[in-house]
């Protein structure tokens, strides 16, 4: 009863109808999805210094205490430097590097850069490292900021959410983020060993190696290791930048 | 190929598609009243995920992610089709699982009895989409990981209704609460097995 | 009374207001016509979730089935179940962008499930049960009703988790609040892990079918 000229004619108007209707929903709304996905990375680079924007206010935040981007290499030289809306070198912002394309490349042994944030906020000058790797369920996200001597952790913030809400260790609490101020990645030598997560409590650690250590999450072998991997993963490949431009680098 | 059985262990065991996501339990609770039709849709199950998730990373891969068209020449670099994820993963399932119906039609008749109004279902089972978004959200890297990864979820998803289905038969010999009989007995048996199964969580592969 | 208005009956008549109803009990999609528990379970270890995952069903569910009511004249046969996963897909895409623009954070946290619900039974179910066969109006009722008759168990399932499990409510500190803490009470971690979820709808289900002895099957 229904002919095969029918059907073709009925699914192709179908697939027409289908198609227009779901690009222009895209078109519509890909500004305000792009503007969310770049608001949250902004909160999550804010969230770092200790700076708690909401959704409204991230942008006008970021303007104010974000004052510079940079991209750097492994070898630690500056390829780009980003500031007050223009470029005083090179032509790409840390903003839209993708570090997933870009630990990819580094776990590869391609070539690959790394973004660089530096803020201000109390006339104090900061360095943000975003980080991102891998817990129990999915991917670990977070970034963390160190003082002028690229060493001291001035602020971190960590999340995970993806898979199964809820699950998972809690790392994106202020209890466990705030336990890294104060921390060293370098040790007292100029060696660098990042920061761990310790299972058992940073106080289990033998005492010139606590500064180095905060408490693993209760319940959360995995993610605590999925943290301290990425700390390590993500802060190795700064190392050389900072031997060679951060002098300054305090014996503590 | 040691990342290979990687996955292909931890979609079996750890990311357990029934008792980690809870995909597939339609046809899970329906079909798994017997050990012989279980077999025969698990069987089913591991086949079309097997194919559909390569052939869908494929898609994903040239078709669908930003950028993804470049191959067609420079212009299409900026073409970012994800929206159309959803539309032409169903399209790719509910093609295979067609062909799969008409091949075990004309090779095993009694297998296509049994397994009846099923078939058609699978096209709908939550754990054949969900498998192939999750090859997409997980972003592996290579045909082989994709297949390797679609292949060891069909099997744990085939383990978890035989296993459901050997218990549901000999549980018919105990005395359930009148009320929990039949299906509430099910979930929560699933959860049990969801539990014993969270074992495998530690291990670190 | 006009003759004419003979054959319409009014916008909520009993066999109307029953198509809303039947759904939320006796017909349940969940506990008892087993319908689309795949994509949703694994979205109730928090509450918020669970409701914007219920929203999304019933918005697609009762605008899917006016849809497919609206075409049942127009669909050949033979592709059916292509056109009515037409109709869904398109539907979840949308659904998906528009949470993705507005509620970027939910979105997130829902991740694939959100395209879960293009294979949720219960859609596919109660297109071909009954919006290929009804009117547009009861149609739409009967797909708020089956999206609603879904929605509450995963409300009740993703309510009791969130409490038991992280003691909060809509990310409100509850049993702090109430100061269980200090009197000894601790949350059980065990409530959030996939498994609870089986069990809590396994003890609803337990629930429901003691109240309605009719709905108890066979050994």
């Amino acid at each position: 009863m229904y002919s095969n000229r029918y059907i073709f004619i009925y699914a192709s108007l179908m697939v027409i109808v289908v198609a227009t209707l779901l690009s222009t929903a895209a078109m519509l709304l890909k500004p305000m999805q792009e503007k969310n996905e770049a608001v949250a990375k902004m909160q999550g680079i804010l969230a770092a210094t200790d700076i708690d924007a909401s959704a409204d206010s991230a942008i006008r935040l970021y303007r104010e205490f974000i004052t510079g981007e940079m991209v750097i290499d492994p070898e630690g030289n500056v390829l780009s430097i980003y500031r007050n809306g223009e470029f005083e070198r090179g032509k790409q912002r840390a903003f839209d590097i993708d570090i997933k394309r870009e630990l990819y490349a580094k776990s590869m042994g391609d070539d690959y850069v790394m973004p660089l944030y530096l803020a201000q906020r109390n006339g104090e000058s900061m360095y943000i490292v975003p980080l991102l790797g891998k817990g129990l369920w999915g991917p670990i996200y977070g970034n963390i900021a160190f003082g002028p001597d690229f060493n001291e952790v001035s602020g971190a913030d960590f999340g995970h959410d993806k898979e199964t809400p809820g699950l998972g260790a809690e790392i994106n609490t202020d209890d466990f983020a705030d336990q890294f101020i104060g921390k060293t990645i370098f040790t007292r030598d100029g060696e660098f060993t990042s920061v761990e997560v310790v299972k058992g409590g940073a106080s289990s650690l033998p005492p010139d190696q606590r500064r180095h250590g905060v408490d693993a999450i209760s319940g959360g072998t995995i993610t605590s290791n999925g943290v301290t991997d990425m700390l390590e993963n993500c802060l190795e490949g700064y190392v050389p930048f900072i031997e060679k431009h951060i002098v300054n680098k305090k014996p503590v | 190929m040691q990342e290979l059985i990687n996955i292909f262990v931890k979609s079996i065991f750890i990311d357990n598609m029934i008792f980690a996501y809870f995909l597939g339990m339609c046809s899970y609770l329906a079909v798994s009243k017997t050990v012989k039709t279980s077999t025969g849709l698990g069987i089913a199950v591991i086949f079309v995920l097997g194919i559909t998730v390569p052939v869908n990373y494929l898609i994903n891969e040239y078709m669908l992610s930003p950028g993804a068209l470049t191959w067609l020449g420079p212009a299409f670099a900026e073409v970012d089709l994800s929206f159309l994820t959803f539309i032409m993963f169903i399209a790719v399932i509910a093609s295979m699982v067609q062909l799969v119906e008409m091949v075990i039609e004309k090779f095993s008749p009694a297998l296509y009895n049994s397994l009846g109004i099923f078939l058609p279902l699978i096209a709908v089972n939550c754990a054949i989409l969900g498998g192939s978004l999750f090859m997409q959200e997980r972003e592996y890297r290579s045909l082989a990981e994709a297949t390797s990864f679609g292949l060891g979820s069909g099997v744990g998803w085939f383990l978890a209704i035989v296993g459901i289905a050997a218990i549901r038969e000999k549980i018919k010999y105990s005395n359930v609460p009148p009320a929990l009989r039949g299906l509430g007995i099910t979930f929560i048996i699933t959860g049990l097995m969801g539990i014993a199964f969270m074992m495998f969580m530690g291990i670190k592969l | 009374m006009r003759s004419d208005k003979k054959d319409k009956e009014p916008l909520f008549s009993a066999g109307n207001r029953k198509l809303i109803t039947t759904p939320l009990g006796r017909e349940n999609p969940i506990t008892v016509q087993v319908l689309g528990i795949c994509s949703a379970l694994a979205v109730t270890a928090k509450l918020e979730p669970s409701v914007v995952m219920a929203l999304s069903v019933i918005f697609v569910m009762g605008v899917g089935n006016v849809v497919v009511s609206l075409l049942r004249k127009t669909i050949a046969p033979r592709i059916r179940i292509i056109v009515q996963l037409v109709v869904i897909a398109t539907l979840v895409i949308l659904v998906d962008e528009f949470l993705k623009a507005f509620a970027y954070d939910v979105s997130k946290q829902l991740s694939v499930f959100v395209g879960l619900i293009i294979t949720n039974c219960i859609i596919m179910g109660r297109f071909e049960a009954f919006a290929m066969s009804h009117k547009v109006w009861p149609s739409f009722l009967d797909g708020i009703g089956n999206a609603w008759g879904y929605g509450w168990i995963l409300i009740v399932v993703g309510f009791f988790r969130e409490l038991l499990g992280s003691g909060t409510l809509w990310n409100y500190p509850i049993m702090e609040k109430l100061g269980l803490y200090s009197i000894g009470y601790e949350d059980n971690g065990m409530m959030i892990l996939p498994p609870m979820a089986l069990i809590t709808v396994g003890v609803i289900i337990w629930v429901q079918r003691y109240r309605m002895r009719d709905l108890i099957e066979e050994n």
